[in-house]
């Protein structure tokens, strides 16, 4: 973060040296944002706002940002992104893994616009894709829960089943399993990013039926709050929620997208933009972890511990051996898992996981 | 499985409770002859109010009479509209619904993401703490029993008092009702603000005690479920309770089939309430004396008062 911000600064210097008569002209690079949700939600859309709002405070004397929020995936999300191209943004950041084909094709007739797109991977000439890894910190949530957790049971909230959630399902379970191999997961999908009355019954539900610990990941704080109001704990989505659950977040797994929006803006002022994939972790700091709150300190020591071996890359949390529900062993004792396809694709409950995937 | 079972049965109370607030309205307003289709818009008024007049003032209650005063208002709108300037009820009720998911899109949108204190559940001491029932009986929000006696009033009044049957008169045969003397359009105009009311009390109970959040268009369909309950419970008060706690239920009850990972379908189990309003309507209307019975005979027709 720090790295990246230094870095940011350095190029914005080198901008400034000899951008005098770029800012002269006056006319300042447009760059426009897609929300899945209201930047009010603090999670995903949360976070996304707060690397839009870096932008503005680092670039802002050459860039102007604009979002629309609370974008539906589908035929509407097309009109906003062509919307925005329309109105000379010259980049467009596209914030749901729902936006990929609308992207696509609004990129397709816009071709000097450049298109970032979120957690997809279908790239093109002008379309740049990008994903956090967040199962790196859904691990490390896996093995505070199995810590934690005196029933045993952890509930899950999941959105939809696409690769990023049934990976974040995954990891957490191996995490769990990495302390006590006897650790349920159980799945509720709610089919929604940000529906809060839902996410809260997918909740309830989870504690009734003996969840001691709940994560999501889903984009509201409401589930966070169910189970406060219940007095059990449970993690944080997207950005640090202890404000709304002093006693009971444990952690979260926080989005830090701003270096890489300052740098891909960066890059378009100066030309050097290219189209690709990027995937980050914790490493280079695009994955971060809340404070460890409301737990022993052993397990906190614990999961700092496990979370510095990831950052550095000494541990990969889907090192082998794993087997899937049917128990056939997909990957190897010692091996790590591949990003493609594995990874980038995956479409199977590691064993243990207490749900049957919906196709 | 018995802690489970209970543990579910009070989940599901709690999802009941806002439709048996917005259905309770919505049966009286029905019952004096005037359809109201705006449920859901006075819902997300009724929300969004109420957790703006908590959020500034700190107090439970200001947000519960802030929602309903506000849903009331809305069906005040409505009642103008429809009962002094006769334009057509469905027409009109549509429009309150889409005018009311914007309106609280906009006056929600400085809300969004704030948080407030959420109403508790009640313990009262020895009575909560009996084995099963006192949960069941004892353990829930205060508005669970608010709306549960608001329900019952409402089928007391409806009933054996004087001014509930005037309002059935009403409701059955305006003109007859207007000969008599009796003020047909102020007494509809009551009955529709007191749906208006409930109906903002219901979305309120969603934004102050179901989630402590304020979220668009975060009733959910919960208005339309509330309407065809009305039909479902063939407009007796005492078929309500039942059909919200199914309906309700059915919500709950697909989310826990999830959990335990029976593998059904979410979205079949949340098509069944409005599968069971069909079946209802088709099983009442081959029954023509029990339709003339409870359904209110003058449901959507506009009134003039000649002379």
């Amino acid at each position: 973060m720090k790295y990246f911000a230094k870095l940011a600064s350095v190029l914005l210097a080198a901008l400034l040296s000899f951008g005098v008569a770029y800012s002269a002209s006056a006319d300042k690079l447009k760059v426009g944002f897609i929300y899945i949700g209201p930047p009010g939600d603090h999670g995903w859309t949360y976070a996304h706002d707060q690397a839009r709002l870096m932008i503005d405070n680092m670039l802002g004397d050459h860039v102007e940002t604009t979002y629309v929020e609370g974008v539906p995936e589908g035929p509407d999300a097309e009109r906003a992104i062509a919307k925005l191209a329309e109105t000379g943004h010259k980049l467009i950041f596209t914030t749901s893994f729902g936006y990929m084909e609308p992207t696509l094709k609004v990129a397709k007739r816009f071709p000097d616009v450049k298109f970032e797109h979120a957690t997809g991977y279908k790239q093109a000439d002008n379309v740049a894709t990008y994903s956090a890894r967040f199962y790196e910190g859904r691990y490390v949530q896996g093995q505070i829960a199995a810590k934690i957790s005196k029933s045993g049971v952890i509930g899950y909230i999941a959105s939809f089943p696409i690769p990023e959630v049934v990976r974040g399902i995954n990891a957490f379970m191996l995490g769990a399993q990495s302390i006590n191999p006897d650790m349920k997961v159980k799945v509720v999908w709610v089919y929604s990013w940000f529906d809060p009355p839902k996410e809260a019954d997918a909740a309830k539900v989870l504690m009734d039926q003996g969840a001691d610990i709940i994560t999501q990941h889903t984009d509201s704080t409401a589930a966070l709050q169910a189970a406060a109001d219940r007095g059990i704990h449970a993690f944080g989505q997207a950005s640090d929620m202890i404000q709304f659950a002093p006693d009971t977040q444990l952690t979260a797994v926080l989005d830090d997208w701003g270096p890489y929006y300052v740098k891909r803006t960066v890059d378009v002022l100066m030309g050097t933009w290219s189209p690709g994939d990027t995937w980050n972790g914790m490493g280079p700091g695009m994955v971060g972890m809340a404070p460890f709150t409301n737990m022993p300190s052993a397990v906190a020591m614990m999961a700092r511990k496990t979370a510095e071996s990831i950052r550095t890359g000494a541990f990969h949390p889907f090192t082998g051996p794993i087997y899937n529900q049917a128990g056939e062993l997909v990957v190897a004792a010692g091996e790590v898992a591949a990003d493609f396809p594995m990874l980038a694709t995956m479409n199977f409950y590691v064993q243990g996981v207490d749900d049957k995937l919906p196709e | 499985m018995n802690e489970l079972l209970i543990a579910s049965m009070m989940t599901m109370m709690t999802a009941a409770t806002p439709l048996v607030f917005a259905a309770t309205g919505e049966l009286v307003c029905e019952k004096s002859g005037v359809l109201n289709l705006g449920v859901e818009g006075m819902m997300l008024i009724g929300a969004v109010f109420g957790f703006a007049a908590v959020t500034l003032t700190g107090q439970p209650l200001a947000g519960l009479l802030a929602g309903s005063l506000c849903g009331l208002v809305a069906a005040l709108i409505f009642a103008l509209l429809t009962l002094t300037l006769l334009s057509n009820q469905v027409a009109t009720g549509l429009a309150l619904t889409i005018f009311g998911t914007g309106l609280s899109a906009l006056v929600g949108l400085d809300y969004v993401g704030e948080t407030i204190e959420q109403i508790r559940s009640i313990h009262i001491p020895v009575l909560s703490d009996l084995p099963v029932i006192g949960r069941l009986l004892f353990g829930h929000d205060p508005l669970v029993y608010l709306a549960i006696i608001i329900l019952a009033l409402s089928g007391w009044f409806l009933k054996p008092t004087r001014w509930g049957m005037i309002l059935r008169a009403v409701g059955d045969s305006e003109v007859s009702a207007h000969a008599i003397g009796y003020p047909v359009i102020a007494i509809r105009y009551a009955a529709v603000a007191f749906g208006g009311a409930m109906a903002g009390l219901g979305g309120a109970y969603l934004s102050l005690v179901y989630t402590p959040l304020w979220a668009e268009n975060m009733t959910a369909g919960r208005g339309w479920i509330a309407l065809a309950l009305v039909v479902f419970a063939s407009w007796r008060p005492s078929r309500v309770l039942l059909g919200a706690i199914l309906f309700g239920g059915i919500t709950i009850l697909q989310l826990n089939a999830q959990a335990a990972g029976l593998g059904i379908p979410g979205a079949f189990m949340s098509m069944l309430p409005y599968i069971a309003t069909i079946v209802v309507l088709v099983l009442i209307s081959r029954d023509a004396i029990r339709i003339r019975l409870n359904a209110p005979a003058c449901l959507g027709k506009p009134f003039r008062a000649e002379r």
